[in-house]
């Protein structure tokens, strides 16, 4: 029988990884990741996990380190968050360029300034162009199970990218939810040491890589990552349906639906407060609305055909952003409006809950609730606001 | 133990062909590289000119792993490389930075720190040529007080970072200067450094026939004259011992030395330089050196 351990979100990121094997790690400390790289040290110096663990001087070197060793052959692990995320991004690009299969986790936090430690999706969804699988998790739980499933998803020839898993600061990471652990003979079963190399640093086969390459190949470079990224669609289905094998959990690929097959108006977003939405559904369908949540799993590679298959026919689609890309509108906003453009849905946005600010099941109802008014007076039109921000100007 | 010419190994590991300028110092410094230590070694190369001396994908000029890396991290990618040698049991293999002065002395100069501080197990060699040479001679840290470059077209108004001292305080192992000017002492500091566990630096003066404005032919005479006049002192850091090596042993005495001049009158970089500005290199010349007598007594 699997255990079922009371962990932080940070925790359930490093017994996660501690299951996966991995032979490098190298991090260094921010809030609010620091308990994932604490525990990971402490599994080390106890011996309970036999990885080199470097303790970098920066988050920038922590990537610069995993990718020297992915490169050399070693699974490898990092955490991160918010400045640190910023201050790795350009060592993000090198890992996707180089195909590695990296796993980082991010908790994903406010950018400065001002200081602001509480979750926001602005640092993930800033790495979005970077060539990496970008997943965001709901519970502690599915943080732990989709870590494990990012190895595989990496290390899947046909993928040979890097992942990165993220989880809301405070919300996830430092909150204490029932996570069922796997077993580690399942785990090793699931995810047998690292076989595929996109290429080594080998002394018996020397290559040179990442030299210069002239407008004539680099294009083909960046196409092949492209491709990977399609490809990687499917292999994050039938990983996740591996893992229901051994877990019997499974979340539904790229996306979770949620009461969506009779919805009329769809609440579309991603991370924890997911679930105050989901509550908001079930509350305001004993209200008689129709109302139902496509929750984004993974924002790339982007669920295309999900969110076109399940937003199409309903009266409205509300996109909640936790982010906003300044002068544009929020992040979430513009990929689902690109993938609905040329189809007549509303697609209304709300930007929330910047820099930790509370959203709760009540917010997400009044955000349907006037978008319902607006349907009922014939106000069809997409936009995208600003919800509860207080007077300034 | 004396190394000689002769006693090299014939096999080359940079190939003829390559995209090096005429006479250039970097390229002879990966020659002499691989002489040193040969194949089993996997090289960390930062954006630099060695960047270009490989040549355009889908060729290589370089006979031996390498990776390239982004300028800031050569360091740490080598101590990722290390670790997972270390964990996978893939002994014998030599990690090796190859970075230029800018990598290493200003935007790289962090993640070197860390690296050295945490003992890990890779030797990191900086080819100091004084300048951003790649992107067409802009000045570094690493650029000496009066040289031209083109963001110091008045000369440069301070002096050169002493990087390889900056090294030894962080304790490790070896440290050593070398001169392109003197390939048998550089390829004897490899080999030394090669044999220690931990980390490893060597600083070797690189003179860039482009950048410092002399005739590519003139690149060991320059490399050497660099030591002769006491400009760049050759010695090594051995587990904190300090020690003059080749002709720098006999250079303590200020009049063995060679006049600065001589240095600076064949290189266009130093071309407007004043009797004022010659007077100042000479004092850090013997600034230079009064610290070196004080750490040997």
């Amino acid at each position: 029988m699997e255990r079922v351990a009371v962990l932080s979100g940070n925790h359930a990121v490093a017994h996660a990884v501690k299951l996966c094997r991995p032979h490098v790690i190298a991090a260094y400390p921010i809030t609010p990741q620091t308990q994932i790289v604490e525990k990971l040290a402490e599994f080390v110096e106890r011996g309970e996990l036999k990885a080199k663990y470097i303790r970098v001087e920066s988050e920038h070197s922590a990537m610069a380190a995993i990718i020297g060793a992915s490169a050399a052959g070693a699974r490898v692990f990092t955490a991160t968050s918010s400045q640190g995320l910023l201050y790795m991004h350009e060592a993000i690009w090198s890992a996707a360029g180089a195909r590695l299969p990296i796993v980082m986790a991010v908790v994903t936090r406010a950018i400065f300034p001002p200081w602001n430690i509480w979750t926001d999706h602005s640092d993930i969804l800033a790495q979005r162009d970077t060539g990496w699988i970008i997943a965001m998790a709901e519970s502690n739980q599915e943080v732990f199970d989709m870590i494990i499933q990012a190895y595989r998803i990496a290390e899947d020839e046909r993928v040979l990218l890097p992942v990165m898993i993220g989880l809301d600061a405070f919300s996830l990471s430092h909150t204490a939810a029932p996570v069922s652990l796997l077993d580690q003979d399942k785990v090793d079963k699931f995810l047998p040491p690292r076989r595929a190399f996109s290429f080594l640093l080998d002394i018996e086969n020397p290559i040179t890589m990442g030299n210069v390459a002239f407008p004539d190949h680099y294009m083909e470079f960046r196409y092949l990552i492209q491709k990977a990224m399609e490809r990687a669609k499917q292999v994050i289905r039938e990983v996740e349906e591996e893992f229901y094998e051994i877990s019997s959990r499974k979340y539904g690929g790229l996306v979770e639906e949620y009461r969506c097959n009779d919805a009329d108006v769809i609440l579309v977003l991603m991370g924890a407060w997911s679930g105050d939405a989901k509550e908001c559904a079930d509350k305001l369908r004993e209200e008689g609305l129709r109302v139902g949540v496509l929750r984004i799993r993974f924002i790339r590679p982007l669920p295309i055909e999900e969110i076109k298959r399940v937003s199409l026919g309903r009266k409205a689609v509300i996109v909640v952003d936790r982010d906003i890309s300044f002068g544009g509108t929020g992040i979430l906003f513009t990929e689902v409006s690109s993938i609905l453009q040329q189809n007549s849905v509303t697609v209304r946005g709300f930007i929330a809950g910047l820099g930790g600010r509370d959203v709760t099941a009540k917010d997400f109802a009044q955000m349907v609730k006037q978008v319902y008014t607006d349907l009922e007076v014939g106000e069809r039109r997409s936009r995208v606001e600003w919800y509860g921000v207080k007077e300034v100007i | 133990m004396t190394i000689t010419i002769k006693s090299l190994s014939r096999e080359e590991y940079l190939l003829p062909g390559n995209a090096s300028c005429p006479g250039c110092p970097a390229s002879l410094g990966l020659r002499l590289l691989g002489k040193a230590l040969g194949k089993n070694m996997i090289l960390v190369v930062p954006a630099s000119c060695t960047s270009i001396i490989q040549g355009p994908y889908p060729k290589t000029s370089i006979k031996l792993p390498l990776i390239n890396v982004i300028f800031a991290s050569s360091a740490a990618t080598a101590s990722g490389i290390a670790a997972a040698l270390e964990i996978l049991g893939k002994k014998g293999v030599h990690v090796v930075c190859w970075s230029g002065d800018g990598g290493t002395v200003d935007i790289g100069l962090q993640a070197l720190s860390g690296a050295a501080e945490r003992g890990d197990n890779i030797l990191y060699i900086c080819y100091d040529n004084e300048a951003y040479m790649n992107t067409g001679i802009q000045r570094s840290g690493s650029t000496p007080y009066g040289a031209w470059t083109t963001t110091t077209v008045l000369g440069k108004r301070r002096h050169k970072k002493n990087l390889p001292m900056m090294m030894v305080v962080h304790d490790v192992p070896y440290v050593a200067t070398a001169s392109i000017g003197y390939p048998l002492d550089f390829i004897e500091k490899i080999r030394k450094a090669a044999r220690y566990k931990g980390f490893k630096y060597i600083h070797l003066l690189a003179p860039c026939p482009v950048g410092w404005r002399f005739p590519p032919s003139k690149t060991i005479e320059i490399g050497r004259l660099a030591v002769l006049t006491g400009m760049w002192p050759l010695y090594e850091v051995e587990r904190g011992k300090f020690r003059l090596t080749g002709v720098s042993r006999s250079l303590l005495d200020k009049s063995k030395r060679s006049p600065i001049v001589e240095y600076i009158k064949i290189q266009g970089r130093f071309s407007h330089i004043s009797e004022e500005e010659i007077r100042i290199l000479e004092e850090y010349v013997d600034k230079l050196w009064e610290d070196i007598r004080k750490i040997i007594s």
